[in-house]
């Protein structure tokens, strides 16, 4: 449509062009081609996933799983990495609500590094977190605590080394989980009565429930996955001090392949149903949850 | 009566220094001020939210300015309502009554006077989410309200409705000082809506508080 534009009437030649002169030297088309580039690049990464999911799944047959099922090893890494996930989990949230719920309201000396020393069990290659454990256990005061209590090499050592690892990822979840929470419900708490403490209880945590849900899964499903920090400060000892990662390197090193991936399957699946769980929950703390409302 | 002498607030980088006012029993005083003028710095003082440098703050003949928020007497809406989600509006209404230790009859019967009164009667076993503005802000009013404290804060209380629900809440509003006679402290820069309400109106400019 060419016509002259409404707000310039005293105008002979028309302001407004024609559509086709409007669109001329447009690449209209290009919007396809950029979608059709972005779903190309990323489809091959979600095509491997798949892939790698499949492949296990066709190489096991139920009678390798049941097998595995079957071994007293196996059985017990299951228990043990049950138990000591579970408890992991909970040692995790103990820590992690106190230390997300500060670093998210208070201000105070040495924040700063207190976050980047949060994020130290996130960066560091988890061997080290393994090594390290290692290296202060030899230490002369936890050497004297291992007389009584043995933690090295031990059961022990297990959980310790899954939750140095686990609880720096629930810290992350409650802290952003806590910074979304609008502080002013606290203080409308506070001028009803409460004090801090009441605040906390009554309504912070009750408002925090789908992030610290969120964060007790992911505690879970990283704890369930640790190995590096495992094998170093725990070693991978059949029967005392193996759990399911551990299995899955014995069984390779020993060329079981079956029984590794069977094992896999396994810890996959259970993965598989932790993230349902966070998805179910809404991913609090990771993005979704209140929005800020700070004035 | 509330009375501010010559208080020193702080809030990061922004002091308000030695103001000093009073606010006469029963009125409903509108302050008035820029975005950043520090109106509500001033205000969670007054609450106890924010320490107080110097100066004291006095409600009645009781000074305040030491003591922790629950203890002021001050009933506090802030403007988004700031609503408990996981809570009923029942337990709203009870909230304060129950932190203050009140018989479940008492309490029970204080909420339903109060729902009766701001019409939350149908609204008594919902949860905030899908509220309208103006129920969730009549949620606040009455969960600020249920202890009788003699003072009401107002946080811009009509700055996020729709002009029906301003017009629904200001009649709320004119009901509860009719009624309770309690002392209104109002924070807007809506100057019309200060005008229909209040019966003073101070400005806090440049530090400064003007009538």
């Amino acid at each position: 449509m060419a016509g002259a534009s409404p707000l310039n009437s005293r105008s002979d030649t028309p302001l407004s062009p024609s559509v086709d002169e409007s669109r001329r030297g447009l690449d209209l088309g290009s919007d396809r081609r950029f979608l059709a580039a972005l779903i190309l690049i990323g489809g091959t990464y979600v095509i491997l996933l798949l892939a790698m999911v499949a492949a296990d799944l066709f190489y096991t047959t139920p009678g390798h799983l049941w097998r595995a099922l079957g071994s007293p090893e196996i059985r017990y890494a299951i228990r043990l990495s049950l138990l000591s996930c579970t408890l992991t989990t909970l040692l995790s949230l103990w820590v992690a609500v106190p230390i997300g719920y500060l670093m998210a309201r208070f201000e105070f000396p040495g924040r700063a590094f207190l976050d980047a020393l949060l994020d130290i069990p996130i960066v560091l290659p988890p061997l080290v977190i393994g090594l390290s454990l290692l290296i202060l256990f030899q230490t002369a005061p936890l050497r004297a605590l291992e007389t009584v209590f043995p933690v090295t090499y031990a059961v022990p050592s297990v959980i310790l080394a899954q939750f140095m690892v686990a609880c720096a990822f629930a810290v992350r979840t409650l802290r952003t989980t806590f910074a979304q929470i609008n502080p002013r419900q606290e203080q409308v708490a506070m001028t009803l009565g409460c004090n801090r403490a009441q605040a906390f209880w009554r309504v912070v945590l009750p408002a925090a429930r789908p992030g610290i849900l969120t964060a007790a899964t992911l505690a879970w499903a990283r704890a369930l996955g640790e190995f590096g920090p495992i094998l170093v400060f725990s070693g991978a000892t059949r029967m005392k001090t193996e759990v399911l990662s551990t299995t899955v390197f014995l069984e390779l090193s020993v060329g079981r392949l079956e029984a590794a991936v069977a094992v896999s399957l396994l810890m996959m699946g259970s993965a598989v149903v932790a993230l349902l769980l966070v998805r179910a929950w809404g991913g609090a703390g990771l993005g979704g949850g209140t929005s800020l409302q700070h004035k | 009566m509330i009375s501010l002498r010559h208080i020193t607030v702080q809030a990061g980088g922004f002091q308000l220094r030695d103001l000093s006012m009073e606010i006469p029993t029963g009125s409903h005083t509108a302050l008035m001020g820029r975005t950043g003028s520090g109106k509500t710095t001033l205000l969670e003082g007054i609450c106890g939210l924010r320490s107080i440098r110097s100066g004291s703050i006095w409600i009645g003949d009781r000074e305040v300015t030491n003591l922790p928020p629950g203890q002021r007497g001050i009933g506090l809406v802030p403007q988004d309502g700031a609503l408990f989600d996981h809570l009923t509006v029942r337990q709203h209404l009870e909230f304060a009554l129950e932190v203050r230790g009140w018989v479940p009859e008492r309490r029970e019967s204080r909420s339903r006077e109060l729902a009766e009164w701001l019409s939350l009667t149908p609204l008594l076993d919902r949860f905030p989410a899908g509220m309208s503005g103006g129920e969730r802000q009549r949620v606040a009013l009455g969960r600020a309200l249920a202890f009788h404290p003699p003072v009401l804060c107002l946080d811009e209380p009509l700055s996020a409705l729709d002009d029906q629900t301003r017009g629904e809440i200001v009649a709320v509003l004119t009901e509860i000082r009719n009624r309770t006679g309690i002392t209104i402290l109002h924070i807007t820069h809506n100057r019309s809506e200060a005008e229909r309400l209040a019966d003073r109106i101070l400005h806090l400019r440049d530090g400064r508080l003007e009538s």
